[in-house]
């Protein structure tokens, strides 16, 4: 029919994904009368239809059409959704393997913000920067939607199809040309598919590659053991801490659970709730346990391997020949103090130490009695897959795989380079990528398939300690993709089992009553019970000591250490806004990547902030800016992983600079005798913090907890009533009020990330974060103090102080910004006409100004935004509110159930998801809350108390309990 | 009104002219000149000016207005707790208080002037005198009223030969 | 000093009809000169620059400006002070030195009182356009909005807006009110219809008569009595606009006096620049005479010293109060990253108008433009060295940032700039640039007689 034929080729251009059968199957099932209509079609009727598409290629929200499934909201049995209130369903976050309970909180059946699980082992309630991100990673408006054969848009049946002639090639040969690379598995369902895929091909092989690779910890194990364990450091139990660089609280599996318990030892003299605990750090580049170490030493790795040996001697774990009469006279007094706390002692060594260190580690804590006190040890939570990356390569280059799965990796982008991955791969005639971005490797496999986020999918992880959480989909698939277990039930021959029955059918076996109140239980608690592994019971070997290589002699080289970016960690987020725009902790960098150098260091090699820096080492060359870092080892850069992706999404790519040229297979986090030449160009980093040190000001309160033991101080209250000019406001209502504790606050950045996440704050862009003007709402100060080469590192969090007599609010012309009758500081956005006083007036500057239309800008689907909160427009000022949508939902709640609102019923996020509890809020008018406990420290103080602005939010001093022994450091 | 107008070139023979005007009790006398003539007030005299009295009063009404303005606005109408500070903390209305006063004031006097003018009227008879358009640059003009009880055309020819530099002109002509 | 003191304030030889000529009929003249063209030409095209500026601000938002936290007040508020403090001279001029009856003023106060009629306009833009949602400016009205809600009246910047609006509305009054009787003049001796209805309208029937004029010298009276405290009073609030925070270098008691002298000064300056070049392109050399610039130079000099000592007391306070908070932004704006414009204040507005003690140098109409400008320029300086070098690093050092001017900045400046001179010229064309009738009225009146025509 005429106009038919210009019509038809118009419609495939407009979206090829209309050539896509399952896609043409999704649109008739959505459409039967679409269907139904045969050609030839009327103009009209093609009309509709091509409306109809057209509106499901933007709509693909409604996903692929599966059977509706049910998934059990954790408090009130499934009911009719109530308009506008909350329903929170349980599921986990799985980082590099590892499963951390988390709870989505849903608006109208959208997630729309992710909280810690308290019932979980690894959350405890917390949250870390990148789970909480995860939200943001589901809503991705750039994941990849299609199945991708060589960059082109093709179907699933077509990779069906190759994968089933290719499976009676394996059924014929045991699968021998079948690889499997994955990354870190925990989920026992996978598992379970895996041996079975192992079973049905003998031949096959599966290999596994972790970026953030912890395989010296296994390998120390070995060398201490003879048997792989993890362990479990007990931070509440021990009095002495000795962090070898260690990501006990950053980034470790339980991290979040460990700094809890971190985090209440360390604020234990300032609550008068038992002894302060001493830590001691020793690191080449600084850690978040090392910042708020009591003494930290900064030594280069292999002199960190000496130290170390001599401890391991000092403390009867190793031959007294270990001892190196050259040692700085502290390695024998935290020697002694270990030994002296026998069995309240702590060792702890970061992945990135080598497999002998980790040994030397194992020894000492043996020594020092750790085991079943300070620390745990249980069999492996991971899986071991058997085989490595390099075999894999080593394979594929040999032409012995036919057909490779990629399972939710990248190893195009983040393989050792030495290894040469991406051209092995060309050489492997079936490569099959399973990923949520048509990335790096996406464009070089014959097929990607979209993977669904874990939010989306039914699957299953386990945490640190064994437990096992099941993952509930929070929501329809918003792309057509699908799940690991999908993939792998193809492979079995078996395609049309669910992901759910799979998970299922795991489980049925287990469940030890009724497996469906079980099911319900598990999924509404968020874990599966009584799942924790036990302890290992493991000795170490006696012939360990002459098993240990010989140590280097410190060489006079630069050494590179390659580290995993705090929030992007190998760059598998690195399309998320949020993470991109977090201040890293140490740096407060943002949007980029830099060499980081010790100023004595960059001083010799005449570098400064923001050259550009060429690093060579072995064969690999990167280019990226320096700068430098008070507190880093002299003659050790620091690189971060994670950037530099090339194909991901308009935020990530071209973002900073990849460092994985320089990684290789044989040493993952180092990379010795490297060169160091500036190029001339410079590259000014965005930073949100441009002064570092404290220019002399009463800001970060500090003291020694001898002091504060010994005298006593006056009463608070006394201390902070200030004689003011004007009337008080009595509060009759509520009072609220924060209490931040400066002694557990470790600086991880988890509350910014919440507050950005909670209060809907756009992400404003590198430029705009140069000249000033991101919107965090609570940021996290951070000041070097004493020398450069071991500077005392200090954390503060600024959100709105809430001042009693609050300067904004005097200057505003308009009566915006003003005080609710909870002596709340209440910013107006309706009201506000932007003259920006109020930001000037503010002597804590945290108020945040749309200089453009931020929120319009960002490239979020507007779905993803909390209702709860108004999205800010240009123009208008803003800034914390204390989560006042919060409180208001719980004094709503109260007032209908005609009861006052109980204390800790209301969490501000950042509270919520500080994974060290460094963050209370409470009513002030309520003797007995936890805010007014905090508060009464004689710790406690007001920021800038001598403006008498008389703020709500108050800090706690922090105290550094340090060996009187020791005098440097 | 229709009288006599005497022109001189000068503002001498115009007071001088007043003068004998007024020894002769003529009242009903208007000058016209390019610029302010002071010693015209004496011979001249006027109603009582109540521009001054008109001024000060709006001004103190301005006053008293803008503060109340405030005081009702910020501690009766919609009051609120603004950084710990009293609501009616008259202090900080004084500033407005005083704008608005100075406003009022301002405006009385220039409105206040207009309207005891008898201003705007862009056409006044006078206009029609002929060379009266020189009123406003070198000329200078008395206008006699000849309803005036004391008026003697007599006394002008007298004074026209006594101030030869003046010109007689009836009005209207 | 002798000589000069005892010369006139007008050259002799002057009649009525010879300063109507002078001064009336420029204003009738078809014609402008060569340099007026010029001149407006130039102001016209930065007007438009200005317009753009204004447009892409309107759309794309604030942002364009280098403003950021900390520094959330830049170019705009600084533009506005420096305005409104040029502004302040015309009205110091014609206000203050009529209540002083110092009759030299008659020569001068019309292009002061102009003057400051635009650069009060070109101030009163700024705090609208600095706004980040300019179109809600009027929210700063006393009127409750549809909550009830009236405006902050404890807030300096709605004092600020209270002052603006009472002065630009009395200047404009007041200066059309001295305008009255030139205007009857200019109708009386137009030629042409147009003219003679334009102006005619404009005297809105004035005949000179003894009432009127005893109204209008009562009414003048009144207001120049209102204007003087008024202006003193703009610009006390104006510095409350800053003294009523509480960031070190702005929390400061004497902040109103400062202004006010910082106003005048560039109010000076500003006539100075404007009189001197005027007086020889109109041949007012016998009305403007050596004495009229004499005297501004000598008020110059004046105001110089005022802020001299105000800029002293600023420096040095810090020092002997015990607030580190303030030694360290006293410091910052000595030696800081914008010590540049503190130095250039200082240069500027204290030490280069010294020169001027110098009589010799008083002579050279070149060098008094240059400095009068060279003072212009320093108060702007000044104004943007008072708003960033508090803003940038107050407090917190973890809040400290930076700031510089964007072109959007720059084009907004100049293109204010350009709009109030364009205003200028149009009023150099069509109005009467002398108080004429006070230039008759201090005529001695022997002189009225010579020269007579007609």
């Amino acid at each position: 029919m005429t106009g038919m034929g210009p019509a038809v080729t118009w419609w495939r251009s407009l979206a090829e994904q209309a050539g896509d059968p399952a896609y043409l199957a999704q649109l008739t099932s959505e459409f039967p009368a679409a269907s139904a209509s045969g050609v030839p079609v009327d103009r009209r009727r093609m009309l509709q239809l091509m409306a109809a598409s057209a509106a499901l290629t933007g709509l693909s929200g409604c996903g692929p059409s599966q059977a509706p499934e049910d998934i059990v909201p954790r408090v009130e049995p499934l009911s009719g959704e109530i308009a506008g209130a909350a329903r929170y369903v349980a599921t986990a976050v799985v980082q590099e393997g590892y499963a951390t309970g988390a709870i989505l909180q849903h608006r109208m059946g959208r997630p729309v913000k992710l909280e810690g699980n308290p019932d979980h082992p690894a959350s405890l309630g917390a949250a870390d920067a990148t789970m909480q991100a995860a939200i943001l990673d589901l809503y991705d408006p750039e994941r990849s939607a299609a199945v991708l054969s060589a960059g082109r848009v093709t179907d699933w049946n077509k990779l069906a199809l190759a994968l089933a002639s290719q499976r009676q090639q394996w059924l014929k040969d045991g699968g021998a040309g079948l690889r499997i690379l994955s990354g870190r598995v925990t989920s026992p369902t996978l598992l379970a598919q895996m041996t079975a895929l192992l079973k049905q091909y003998p031949a096959a092989r599966w290999h596994s590659w972790e970026p953030s690779s912890r395989d010296n910890v296994t390998a120390g194990a070995m060398l201490a053991f003879g048997t792989p364990v993890d362990t479990l450091p007990q931070f509440d139990k021990a009095d002495i801490v000795l962090a070898i660089e260690s990501d006990a609280v950053s980034s470790a599996p339980g991290h979040l659970a460990f700094a809890r318990a971190f985090g209440v030892r360390r604020r234990a003299a300032e609550t008068g709730t038992g002894a302060m605990s001493r830590v001691y750090a020793i690191e080449a580049t600084p850690t978040l346990i090392g910042a708020v170490a009591d003494h930290r030493f900064v030594l280069r790795p292999t002199e960190i391997d000496l130290a170390l040996r001599s401890i391991a001697a000092a403390t009867g774990a190793g031959p007294a020949a270990w001892r190196g009469g050259e040692q700085p006279a502290w390695v024998g007094a935290v020697a002694r103090d270990l030994v002296e706390h026998r069995g309240a002692a702590l060792v702890h060594a970061g992945p990135e130490q080598t497999p002998a260190n980790h040994a030397l580690v194992h020894a000492i804590n043996a020594a020092l009695g750790a085991p079943g006190k300070t620390l745990r040890y249980i069999a492996p939570v991971a899986v071991d897959a058997g085989a490595g990356i390099a075999d894999l390569v080593a394979d594929m280059s040999a032409g012995k795989v036919e057909t490779l799965i990629v399972l939710e990796g990248n190893p195009v982008y983040d393989a050792p380079a030495d290894l040469g991955f991406a051209d092995a791969l060309a050489r492997v005639a079936l490569s099959v990528q399973f990923a949520t971005h048509a990335d790096e490797t996406a464009r070089r496999v014959t097929f990607h398939v979209p993977a669904l986020h874990l939010f989306e999918t039914w699957s299953d992880a386990r945490a640190f300690d064994g437990t096992a959480s099941i993952l509930q989909p929070q929501i329809r698939p918003l792309v057509p993709g699908h799940s690991a277990s999908e993939m792998l039930a193809l492979l079995l021959g078996t395609p049309d089992v669910t992901a759910l029955s799979l998970v299922q059918d795991y489980w049925r076996a287990r469940a030890a009553g009724n497996f469906d109140t079980e099911w319900a239980g598990w999924l509404r608690k968020g874990i599966v019970t009584n799942t924790d592994a036990d302890d290992a019971d493991v000795a170490v070997r006696t012939d360990f000591a002459s098993a240990l290589p010989k140590p280097q002699m410190p060489g006079s080289g630069l050494t590179v250490l390659l580290r995993a970016d705090p929030f992007l960690r190998s760059g598998a987020q690195a399309n998320n806004g949020w993470l991109q725009e977090l201040p890293r902790p140490l740096t407060r960098l943002t949007w980029d990547n830099a060499a980081l150098i010790a100023p004595a260091t960059a001083q010799r090699l005449a570098i400064a902030d923001d050259d550009v820096v060429e690093i060579a080492a072995g064969k690999g060359v990167v280019r990226l800016p320096a700068m430098l870092l008070p507190g880093q080892a002299e003659n050790c850069l620091t690189l971060s992983l994670g950037y530099g992706r090339t194909a991901i999404g308009g935020v990530g790519a071209d973002i900073g600079s990849d460092v994985n040229p320089l990684r290789m297979s044989a040493a993952l986090w180092q990379a010795d005798d490297a060169t160091l030449r500036a190029t001339g160009d410079r590259l000014v980093l965005a930073t949100t913090q441009h002064h570092q040190d404290m220019a002399g000001r009463d800001i970060v309160r500090t003291g020694s907890l001898d002091e504060f033991l010994s005298e006593h101080q006056p009463s608070p209250a006394a201390a902070h009533e200030r004689p003011s000019l004007y009337p008080q406001y009595a509060d009759t209502g509520n009072a609220w009020g924060m209490a931040i504790s400066l002694n557990s606050c470790i600086g991880c950045g988890a509350c910014t990330a919440a507050c950005q996440a909670e209060n809907n704050i756009p992400v404003v862009g590198r430029e705009e974060v140069m000249r000033g003007r991101w919107m965090h709402w609570i940021r996290v100060d951070r000041y070097w103090g004493g020398d450069a080469a071991a500077p005392g590192i200090l954390f503060q969090p600024v959100p709105c102080m809430h001042c009693e007599d609050a300067p904004c609010e005097v200057v505003c012309p308009v009566g915006a910004t003003n005080h609710d009758s909870d002596g709340l500081n209440v910013m107006v956005y309706n009201r506000c006409v932007g003259t920006r006083f109020c930001s000037n007036n503010c002597p804590y500057k945290v108020r945040r100004f749309n200089f453009f239309g931020y929120s319009g800008r960002d490239k979020r689907p507007s779905i993803s935004w909390n209702p709860d909160v108004t999205v800010r427009g240009r123009g208008v000022m803003e800034k914390c509110t204390y989560c006042i949508q919060r409180i208001r939902e719980a004094k709503i709640a109260s007032d209908r159930d005609d009861r006052s609102i109980a204390d800790g019923e209301i969490k501000t996020a950042c509270q919520q998801a500080c994974p060290t509890e460094a963050i209370v809020f409470g009513d002030l008018n309520d003797p007995k809350s936890a805010v007014r406990r905090r508060k009464a420290t004689p710790l406690d103080y007001s920021l800038l108390e001598e403006l008498n602005t008389r703020p709500r939010t108050t800090y706690a001093a922090r105290l550094t309990n340090r060996n009187p022994a020791i005098v440097e450091g | 009104m229709s009288g006599i107008a005497l022109e001189f070139p000068d503002e001498t023979p115009l007071v001088q002219a007043a003068q004998r005007l007024r020894e002769r009790g003529v009242r009903a006398i208007e000058a016209y000149t390019p610029y302010p003539v002071e010693a015209l007030d004496a011979l001249l005299p006027l109603p009582r000016n109540l521009l001054p009295a008109l001024v000060f009063a709006t001004g103190m009404l301005g006053l008293a207005g803008g503060f109340l303005l405030q005081w009702y606005g910020a501690a009766i109408s919609y009051p609120m707790n603004i950084g710990g500070r009293p609501p009616a903390s008259w202090p900080a209305f004084i500033p407005i208080a005083f704008e608005i006063a100075v406003l009022c004031a301002v405006t009385m006097g220039f409105v206040g002037f207009f309207a005891l003018a008898g201003l705007p009227k862009p056409y006044q008879p006078i206009h029609a005198l002929p060379g009266f358009e020189r009123a406003t640059q070198d000329r200078f003009f008395l206008v006699v009223d000849v309803a005036d009880p004391h008026f003697d055309s007599a006394d002008i020819d007298r004074l026209s030969k006594e101030i030869t530099s003046c010109r007689v002109v009836a009005w209207p002509s | 000093m002798a000589s000069i003191d005892q010369a006139p304030i007008m050259q002799p030889g002057q009649d009525l009809a010879a300063i109507d000529r002078t001064v009336g009929d420029a204003v009738l003249h078809p014609g402008q000169p060569l340099w007026w063209w010029a001149g407006f030409t130039v102001a016209v095209a930065l007007t438009l620059g200005f317009v753009l500026a204004v447009e892409y601000l309107f759309v794309a938002g604030i942002g364009i400006w280098g403003i950021d936290i900390p520094v959330a007040w830049g170019f705009a508020i600084a533009n506005y002070v420096w305005w409104i403090g040029i502004a302040s001279g015309g009205t110091i001029i014609s206000a203050l030195f009529y209540l002083t009856q110092s009759q030299w003023r008659s020569a001068v106060n019309r292009i002061a009182e102009s003057m400051t009629l635009f650069a009060a306009a070109a101030a009163g833009i700024m705090p609208i356009l600095h706004l980040g949602r300019p179109g809600f400016f009027y929210w700063l009205f006393p009127i409750p909005n549809t909550m009830g809600l009236w405006p902050q009246f404890k807030s300096p910047l709605l004092w600020d807006f209270f002052a603006i609006l009472a002065y630009v509305i009395s200047s404009i009054l007041f200066w059309f009110l001295g305008l009255l009787p030139d205007l009857a003049m200019v109708r009386d001796r137009a030629t042409t219809r147009r003219t003679q209805l334009f102006y005619g309208i404009l005297a809105m029937g004035w005949t000179g008569s003894h009432t009127q004029w005893r109204l209008h010298k009562t009414a003048y009276g009144l207001l120049a009595a209102l204007m003087a405290p008024l202006v003193v009073s703009v610009h006390s609030i104006v510095g409350l606009d800053f003294s009523g925070g509480l960031l070190p270098g702005w929390h400061s008691t004497q902040f109103s006096p400062f202004f006010v002298f910082g106003a005048v000064l560039s109010g000076f300056a500003m006539v100075l620049l404007i009189v001197v070049p005027l007086r020889r392109l109109y041949r007012l050399e016998a009305f403007i005479t050596e004495r009229h610039i004499d005297l501004l130079i000598t008020f110059l000099l004046l105001c110089s010293l005022l802020l001299a000592y105000s800029y002293l007391i600023d420096a040095l306070l810090p020092f002997y109060g015990s607030d580190h908070f303030e030694r360290a932004t006293a410091l910052h704006r000595f030696t800081g990253a914008w010590a540049w414009s503190f130095w250039g204040a200082v240069t500027l507005n204290v030490l280069v108008p010294q020169m001027l003690w110098l009589r010799s140098l008083r002579g050279n109409a070149w060098l008094v433009c240059l400095i009068a400008f060279g003072v212009v320029v320093g108060m702007w300086l000044e104004r943007i060295m008072l708003v960033t070098s508090s803003l940038y690093e107050d407090f917190l050092p973890s809040a400290w940032g930076h700031f510089a001017g964007t072109f959007w900045d720059w084009l907004t400046l100049f293109g204010s700039a350009g709009m109030a001179a364009a205003g200028f010229f149009l009023f150099l064309r069509y109005l009467p640039i002398v108080a004429i009738f006070e230039l008759k009225e201090i005529l001695p009146p022997s002189t009225h007689r010579s020269g007579r025509g007609a």
